[in-house]
């Protein structure tokens, strides 16, 4: 919908006393809010004529109700001018760049200088710049004069005093002596201070009059048990206006100075924390119960402010959240939303003569059973909410020109959110189908970019109104155009966990399926095609492989050649007869040798296929390859079979009594290392003392022997072992996690060394003081499977909860490091020629990128991958 | 079918460059001349990888519109979770101290002065970066050495009010210098009185009191006695067939005007001194490998398109400016704007002051004003006028 009005610009500038009387329609001059009967007192705080917030009344200025009445403004007159805190630094400029002599009040510049400075200003002003810099330089320098270049008098040193005192050498400066100096400079010099004298003269600084913002800015909150509770504000201004009363009445009295200029000190106070109750060197005014107020200051700052707040961040309508589980059965694109959630959220929906018949239905459902709609609106603007109206009435009026309100319905589009929004896959467009439950389901393959697991993970749905916006999400935001990251131009999108264990079950070579697996298997996935020819006769029975079922899901004319996860990367390849089958050819669709995994198509990897297919494929054939092979692999490992136990972390007696000797061994390494540092024989590294240097040689020699401890436990650990094949296929976990479960779980560290903080000289009182062997600075020679000895463990403690540290510190640090870098950049973008531009229209790069090439669009960061495209023509 | 000569492939190849970059112009040359030496290109094979490399190049373009900043920022901020946050780790020189992960990457784009490890690479010219003793002699003479550097123990002798500094022989003569030298350093340069004694070297003060002798004492242990000025450790070491010297410090300046320095490749990691050496383009340049170097040492993958538009953005004024309020953000056009990010109040204060106009033309401006953004779809500023039917006008 495009907008009928826009904004063009919005000014900033001050509001001068007149200003605030004229816009003011009523003056206010009584703390007291309500009388007796609860009815607001004409000239107090809460004055009718500030606008309404109780319902049912009508506004005694516009005549509007509440809600529709925007509110409007009152004063009160100062009894004595107070100086605007926000200012105090422009007023404590300006009082040292001007003559202090009453009669001069000039800039203290010389008049060629003023020209000069004139100029400049003048100069940037045409081209927006930012003139006031220029300014500031000419106040630096004015400040600095001793006489005045203009009546030769003898400049006064000005003092400021937080937060809000001037002295002109050892004299004070009341307000009113520093709105009488600031009154007299000259309009054609306060551009030299910085000010605007069109939009803000300098002596509206010092206020004389306070604007009284409406009520409905400062709601008052009506508590169950019937007692009223104010708003911040409004408690604040009761205390302006009480003291300023006081004041006015001590001053028409004519009470002692000292009283006066107390109570005037204490105005000043008030008006100051009700502006900002956050300056430094004034006490924060608080609430009777030692809360600190939040007054018009503290209203706009920060996280919970209004920029931040409400303004950069808006709270929306339409949206649900839920818990989210997975459901391996949908599409990738798809999302299942509960029917709960779909019978609350609504689409409207033009009535057309070609959905007419379906809407009356809907309408006719109305909220509570499912397919059917919330609300219809009339031609003339008007809302039906189909609770209470007459459904059947407004079904038969229903035509073109009506809106409904129906319920979500499967093949909708919804944005599909889960915070941290670290990046744009964080919000992908979801194609809706509605499911029993309670919980949002999502297909396993997009956990990845979301970053989501279901160990009670949460996630926002917000339907988009508009066709504008549905199309703009179908388009632009839908999952399958998401799968490749504009990070790196690779699959972020794509098999995890069991999906690859699954492929490599299923892909290797000792997989032999009947025509009845085969054949279930691929219906799991949604193909019944003919099966290809069986691979395998024996016995007189036919069995096909696992790599034939599995090039039944890839594109005829796919060529590819790679090595997989799990390639131990020998000094000479074997190629077609590597023994563990790492070496993948794909010819015309068809997978000849290797085994799939990580390398095939796991998301965040180097995955061949699926990359390949998104980028010569599209996103459409990527996205059903996606849901086919995910299916398939799950349904491999169900039928032939796969779980992990501790026991796949056995290793043999002899093994064991193997990794003992190694960690025997090296710990006596230590011992005559530290034997070699006590008799000085150790010969230091370059640039580093003995003592570092003998830390550095033991925890080589510790990891070296870990290692070592792990070789030995991974050869009794072969392919044939599960947690191995997740391992080596990139499914999940690392050779390292399983040698720890094993072997040995190796040194503990905190900040980068050995454990050695604790008592003095020691870790623990288990050991002697000085002690430096492994034991006894953190080495864990035990493995997780045998378990840990009680020191052991008390270390492991240490080196993990400095991760658990270290991880709080990063997410904090790194979060904001991502709000800056998003704020300094956000406003750039490529324009028709493809340059890169600022907001202000500034050149930032002349070519995207020095090449224009999209990130998302390339091949991991190339343009064009020439070799495959070579090797693609010259193949036919 | 003989395949082409490699001249003409040449010759089809140089017509594409002008309209795809220089990098993917000569690298198809490059292939499809090794190529067709295994294999030969027929003419019309030649043409139609050609036009599939042109057509694939169009494909790769970014749209105009495409919010790429936002994109830029997402890509590094994103990965910064998953970075460490171990300050001292020793990579590629175990025996130096790197700043990595997070912090390092916080550094670079805070654009700080100050510079947690600063570290130079200094490469050496011909018969210097050869010869291993020669190498080390360079890397002695450029290291820093205060008198405290070459001393076993110094000590403040009330009684006689004197400094004593007992000498490491072996330190001296490593350094070439001898205990008569540092006395005569010490005199000339900061005019005081000194005896020598062997190995011991006495001062004393202008004036007798404990607070001079104590200043002075100071001055004494810090003073440098030859190295340049802020090189505070060396290190030789053979890289590829050459001698390196890195050094922990940084001071480009000066270390480029040795003559033993090969001064086309000598680098330090203190983006700011480069800026003041060799200009804005070099630390635009500099930026980008050190983020790209942080990044890559963490296993992190990030197209280096939006690590050259974060730098590009950050040197576009000519000097560098720091991603966050002192920088980028502080100097925005907008009101709006710089009050939603960080300052909010000061920000409004100000403007209202200089009579400033926020036009509205990024796009945390417009979010505020609820607004469509002018990026991507929101960009198109020319509508159609609705109302009529067709035909009409």
């Amino acid at each position: 919908m495009p907008a009928l009005k826009m904004i063009e610009r919005i000014e900033f500038g001050l509001l001068s006393p007149d200003d605030i009387r004229r816009m003011s329609v009523a003056k206010i001059n009584t703390p007291d809010t309500y009388d007796e009967d609860g009815y607001p007192i004409p000239g107090g705080l809460m004055d009718p004529k500030l606008g309404v917030v109780d319902p049912g009344l009508k506004c005694r200025t516009c005549g509007a109700r509440p809600r529709e009445c925007p509110g409007h403004f009152g004063h009160i007159e100062l009894a004595r001018p107070v100086i605007h805190v926000g200012y105090v630094g422009v007023i404590y400029d300006c009082l040292r760049a001007t003559c202090g002599n009453p009669e001069c009040r000039r800039i203290l510049l010389r008049d060629d200088k003023i020209r000069e400075y004139k100029e400049k200003i003048e100069r940037l002003k045409k081209e927006g710049g930012k003139w006031w810099e220029v300014s500031a330089q000419a106040i630096k320098e004015a400040a600095n004069a001793e006489k005045c270049p203009h009546c030769g008098s003898r400049q006064p040193t000005i003092k400021f005093e937080k937060p809000t005192t001037f002295y002109a050498d050892k004299n004070r400066l009341t307000p009113i002596d520093v709105r009488a100096w600031l009154e007299q400079i000259r309009d054609e010099e306060c551009i030299l201070l910085g000010i605007d004298p069109k939009i803000a003269r300098p002596e509206w600084m010092v206020l004389t009059v306070l604007p009284v913002p409406p009520v409905t800015v400062r709601p008052s909150i009506t508590l169950e048990s019937g007692v009223r509770s104010e708003d911040d504000l409004t408690h604040k201004l009761v205390d302006v206006i009480r003291i300023n009363q006081r004041l006015a009445e001590n001053i028409e009295a004519g009470a002692p100075q000292l009283i006066v200029e107390d109570m005037w000190e204490l105005l000043q106070y008030h008006v100051t924390t009700y502006i900002d109750n956050a300056v430094s060197g004034v006490p924060p005014a608080r609430h009777r119960s030692g809360r600190v107020l939040r007054t018009l200051a503290q209203r706009l700052r920060g996280k919970e402010g209004r920029f931040r707040g409400n303004l950069s961040g808006k709270r929306v309508d339409f949206s649900a959240r839920t818990v989210v589980s997975p459901d391996p059965s949908i599409s990738i694109n798809e999302i299942g939303v509960p029917e709960y959630v779909a019978k609350t959220l609504t689409i409207p929906v033009r009535v057309t003569e070609h959905n007419l018949e379906e809407l009356k239905t809907f309408v006719r459902r109305g909220p509570d059973i499912y397919p059917g709609a919330n609300y219809v609106i009339g031609p003339d603007g008007r809302k039906f909410d189909l609770r209470y109206a007459d459904r059947e009435e407004l079904a038969n009026n229903l035509a073109p020109g009506y809106v409904v309100e129906r319920h979500l319905k499967d093949g909708d589009i919804v944005l599909f959110n889960r915070q941290p929004s670290l990046h744009r896959m964080s919000i992908m467009a979801h194609e809706v189908r509605v499911l029993p439950g309670r919980t949002f389901r999502l297909n396993l393959s997009v956990c990845p970019p979301y970053n989501a697991d279901f160990d009670g993970d949460e996630m926002n749905v917000h339907a988009p109104q508009t066709e504008e916006a549905q199309a703009e999400a179908r388009i632009l935001m839908r999952v399958q155009e998401q799968i490749l990251s504009p990070r790196f131009g690779g699959p972020i999108i794509g098999g995890i966990q069991d999906h690859i264990t699954g492929a490599y079950l299923l892909t290797r070579k000792q997989t032999k399926l009947t025509r009845e697996q085969a054949t279930w298997l691929l219906a799991q996935c949604g193909i019944f095609e003919e099966l290809p020819k069986p691979a395998i006769r024996e016995r007189g029975r036919e069995y096909w492989t696992g790599k034939q079922i599995f090039s039944m899901l890839l594109p005829k004319d796919l060529n590819l050649t790679y090595r997989a996860k799990i390639c131990e990367k020998c000094a000479s390849c074997k190629e077609e007869d590597c023994e563990i089958e790492a070496y993948v050819v794909i010819k015309n669709g068809k997978l000849l040798s290797g085994v799939i995994d990580a390398r095939g198509f796991k998301a965040l990897d180097r995955c061949e296929i699926l990359d390949r297919i998104v980028k010569d494929y599209g996103t459409t054939a990527a996205r059903e390859f996606l849901d086919k092979v995910t299916k398939l692999s799950i349904a491999a490992a169900m039928l032939l079979g796969f779980t992990t136990g501790i026991d796949d972390e056995d290793i043999p007696d002899k093994a064991k009594e193997r990794i003992q000797e190694v960690l025997e061994e090296a710990k006596e390494r230590v011992q005559e290392l530290i034997r070699a540092y006590e008799r000085g024989e150790l010969e230091p590294l370059p640039g580093r003392s003995l003592r570092e240097t003998l830390e550095m040689r033991i925890m080589g020699v510790l990891a070296e022997s870990r290692d070592k401890a792990g070789e030995i436990a991974e050869r009794y650990l072969g392919l044939d072992n599960h947690a191995v094949i997740m391992a080596r296929t990139g499914a999940r976990g690392s050779m390292l996690n399983l040698t720890q479960m094993a072997a040995c779980v190796g040194q503990q560290s905190v900040r980068g060394e050995r454990i050695s903080r604790g008592y003095k000289g020691r870790t623990l009182p288990h050991f002697q003081p000085g002690d430096l062997g492994a034991d006894a600075r953190g080495f864990v020679s035990s493995s997780y499977k045998s378990g840990l000895k009680p020191l052991e463990f008390f270390f492991h403690a240490m080196g993990g909860r400095e991760g658990l540290v270290d991880t709080a510190v990063r997410t904090a640090q790194s979060g904001y490091l991502q709000r800056r870098l998003i704020n300094a950049l956000q406003d750039l973008r490529v324009e028709y020629d493809m340059t890169v531009r600022d907001d202000r229209g500034s050149i930032i790069q002349f070519r995207y990128g020095e090449d224009s090439v999209d990130p998302a669009k390339s091949d991991y960061g190339k343009s064009v991958n020439i070799e495959k495209m070579i090797d693609k023509i010259l193949v036919e | 079918m003989a395949g082409v000569s490699e001249e003409t492939i040449k010759e089809e190849v140089q017509k594409l460059s002008g309209e795809l970059p220089e990098g993917v112009v000569k690298e198809l040359q490059r292939a499809l001349v090794k190529k067709s030496k295994e294999k030969a290109i027929t003419r019309d094979q030649l043409n139609r990888i050609i036009s599939e490399v042109k057509n694939a190049y169009l494909n790769a373009l970014v749209e105009p519109g495409e919010a790429v900043g936002t994109v830029a920022a997402q890509s590094i901020g994103e990965p910064g979770t998953q970075m460490t946050l171990r300050t001292f780790h020793y990579a590629g020189v175990a025996e130096l101290n790197v700043t990595l992960g997070l912090p390092r990457l916080i550094e670079i784009l805070d654009a700080r002065k100050n510079i947690a490890n600063p570290l130079m690479t200094i490469y050496l010219k011909e018969p210097w970066k050869h010869d291993k003793e020669k190498a080390r002699e360079f890397a002695m003479k450029i290291e820093e050495t205060t008198v405290e550097d070459v001393a076993i123990q110094t000590e403040m002798d009330l009684f006689s009010m004197t400094f004593r500094v007992e000498l490491d022989r072996s330190k001296l003569r490593r350094r070439k210098l001898t205990p008569l030298r540092v006395a005569r350093a010490i005199e000339r340069d900061l005019n005081l009185q000194v005896w020598v004694k062997g190995n011991l070297i006495k001062v004393k003060p202008a004036i007798e009191s404990p607070a001079e002798l104590r200043r002075i004492a100071d001055r004494v242990r810090k003073h440098k006695l030859m190295g340049i000025k802020g090189i505070s450790k060396v290190l030789v070491k053979m890289e590829g067939n050459e001698y390196v010297v890195y050094t922990e410090g940084s001071n480009l300046e000066e270390v480029l005007k040795q003559e033993e320095v090969d001064e086309t490749r000598t680098i330090t990691n203190d983006i700011y001194e480069i800026m003041n050496v060799l200009g804005i383009e070099a630390a635009r340049n500099a930026i980008i490998k050190e983020a790209v170097k942080t990044l890559e040492e963490q296993g992190l993958e990030v197209d280096i398109r939006h690590i050259m538009l974060v730098a590009d953005m950050m040197t576009s004024t000519g000097s560098i400016r720091q991603i966050g309020r002192h920088g980028i953000s502080g100097e925005k056009a907008s009101v709006l704007a710089r009050a939603s990010f960080e300052i909010t109040t000061q920000h409004l204060f100000d403007a209202c002051i200089h009579g400033e106009a926020d036009r509205l033309s990024g796009i945390i401006e417009n979010v505020i004003a609820g607004q469509p953004i002018p990026l991507g779809t929101g960009m198109v500023e020319l509508q159609m006028k609705g109302g009529g039917s067709r035909g009409s006008k």
